[in-house]
């Protein structure tokens, strides 16, 4: 199993990065989901524990730069938002009585903040309300800060979130880990939330770079506590081995112009072997031990051999078509049969891969990746005119300024 | 907390049920009947209501003399057929109860504020 999730803030200083305003962030982030936890526990109001949080987050952003992070930065926080409490709540002697009696527990309970991810992530709520809610409660980021990393405006995230809330108090949704035979379904939610912030951050469709960090950052957080708290779950480790290894991969991505460099074309020595290493054995050990292959699981492994390979040439796409083979049939998907195709090429030949192709025309014709994958066989096959429509045709349909520049790139060459 | 369950009949459902031997659809009539059994304890009151056809919708228009037409209030395939109000603690069991409902597709579930 993994080691518990470290801090983030120890993950940071772990990893040797010197940038104190993302330490900030990191050590915010991390006791804002366990402050919540506690003072949702405690209070039995999930909207006003989360406000009291996002006051307390507020003021130590504002104050900590200045004065210093405090030593003990959850004491810190909970000591403001409990003093917080009790002027907003003066009024109402309920709560005043509640908040006096306050002690903050050390350490919190983890099976709060478990607690906490199952209601953010309840199907009751809309699915961008989950990921809102998720990032807001959890990792304590500001209502501006998620907007930002998703494109939308302010108010609609601040909607969201304040409907969300009102939903959980009015619909009487519990603060609570679902029960054993509950979880298979439930965890399923989770994951999901956890995989899209993962994608938004890493495929980036349209957000800026430095913000798309903070999501993969969060994600693999997130995946990381997750897999500490439900160690019984081979799903949970999947996807967490599964953001590490990209991740790992990360620094080769881009180019000194911030360009995106493909697979193919990357500089394997920028690659962190250490941490590929330690994922694969960590999704070896979780496969061994449970037997249990699932989605997450499996694209782990698909990303572990393009890790584990030498050089490009080298990769193991036999071993990559198979997993794909068990990805399809446990969770069929155009996306995956995309993918799979694209193995397909490099085992059997374009031809074989552009017949898949066909079948997937319609289903994914505004899928950027299926035009440029036409594109990249057509080329291998001497057909440069179709290929350069089928690039022309990506290049309109991607937003992301990254895969644009790569695409034009490409149309200027050939 | 109190919640009501809707129960939502689709056209689709109606035919299969047509569609069915008697026996079969004794089976169906039987599952909906220990379902009630089954929860009797948090179902606090249950009703079926009348087929849709027999519904009559009064649209009271501001100022304007209401207007009384034939049907349910949304024209469309989906029609609450009946519903129970439950007691239980959260959401999320009432979810369960819906979950184990064995007739009709579609359970709305509402709080009773």
């Amino acid at each position: 199993m993994t080691e518990p999730a470290g801090g983030p803030a120890d993950r940071v200083a772990g990893r040797g990065r010197d940038d104190s305003g993302e330490v900030l962030a990191r050590v915010v982030r991390e006791h804002a989901g366990r402050l919540a936890a506690g003072l949702i526990s405690l209070l039995g109001d999930f909207s006003a524990a989360e406000d009291l949080v996002q006051d307390a987050i507020e003021t130590a952003l504002r104050r900590w730069p200045v004065e210093g992070i405090p030593d003990r930065p959850d004491a810190w926080l909970f000591t403001v938002a409990r003093r917080r409490g009790l002027d907003v709540l003066r009024r109402e002697s309920n709560y005043r009585a509640k908040l006096a009696q306050l002690r903050w527990p050390e350490p919190a309970q983890t099976d709060d903040r478990l607690r906490l991810i199952f209601t953010c992530c309840h199907p009751a709520l809309a699915p961008a309300a989950q990921i809102a809610l998720t990032l807001r409660v959890v990792c304590g980021l500001s209502t501006q800060q998620i907007a930002a990393a998703f494109v939308v405006p302010e108010a609609t995230v601040a909607q969201r979130i304040t409907r969300a809330k009102k939903k959980i108090t009015e619909a009487g949704i519990p603060y609570r880990v679902p029960a054993a035979d509950e979880l298979p379904t439930r965890l399923q939610a989770v994951l999901a939330v956890i995989y899209l912030l993962f994608n938004e951050g890493y495929l980036s469709s349209t957000a800026e770079r430095a913000q798309a960090r903070d999501l993969v950052d969060d994600a693999e957080w997130l995946a990381a506590l997750l897999a500490g708290l439900m160690p019984g779950e081979p799903e949970v480790v999947g996807l967490l081995a599964l953001i590490r290894l990209h991740r790992a991969r990360g620094p080769a991505r881009f180019d000194a112009h911030e360009e995106l460099v493909l697979l193919a074309d990357q500089d394997r020595s920028l690659w962190d072997r250490t941490a590929i290493d330690e994922a694969g054995a960590l999704l070896v050990r979780t496969a061994r031990a449970h037997r249990r292959p699932g989605p997450y699981q499996l694209q782990a492994a698909i990303a572990a051999c393009h890790a584990e390979a030498a050089s490009f040439e080298a990769t193991d796409w036999a071993q990559i078509l198979v997993l794909y083979d068990m990805l399809l049939h446990l969770a069929p998907s155009p996306v995956t049969r995309l993918h799979r195709a694209i193995a397909l090429g490099y085992t059997q030949g374009p031809e074989a891969a552009l017949a898949e192709l066909d079948d997937l025309q319609e289903v994914l014709a505004r899928y950027p990746l299926l035009h440029a994958t036409r594109a990249e066989l057509l080329r291998g096959l001497g057909r440069a005119e179709q290929a350069r429509a089928c690039d022309e045709r990506a290049l309109a349909l991607t937003a992301n300024p990254a895969q644009q520049r790569l695409l034009r790139q490409r149309l200027a060459w050939t | 907390m109190k919640y009501v369950l809707m129960f939502v009949e689709t056209e689709q459902f109606a035919k299969e049920l047509e569609a069915m031997g008697e026996l079969e659809q004794r089976a169906a009539y039987e599952a909906v009947g220990r379902w009630f059994a089954d929860h009797a304890d948090k179902i606090t009151h249950h009703t079926h209501l009348a087929p849709v056809h027999t519904a009559t919708t009064v649209r009271l228009q501001g100022g304007g003399e209401p207007v009384v037409t034939d049907g349910p209030f949304v024209e469309g395939k989906e029609v609450i057929s009946g519903f129970a109000e439950v007691e239980v603690a959260d959401l999320d069991e009432a979810l369960k109860l819906a979950r184990s409902w064995p007739a009709c597709p579609i359970v709305e579930i509402r709080p009773v504020s």
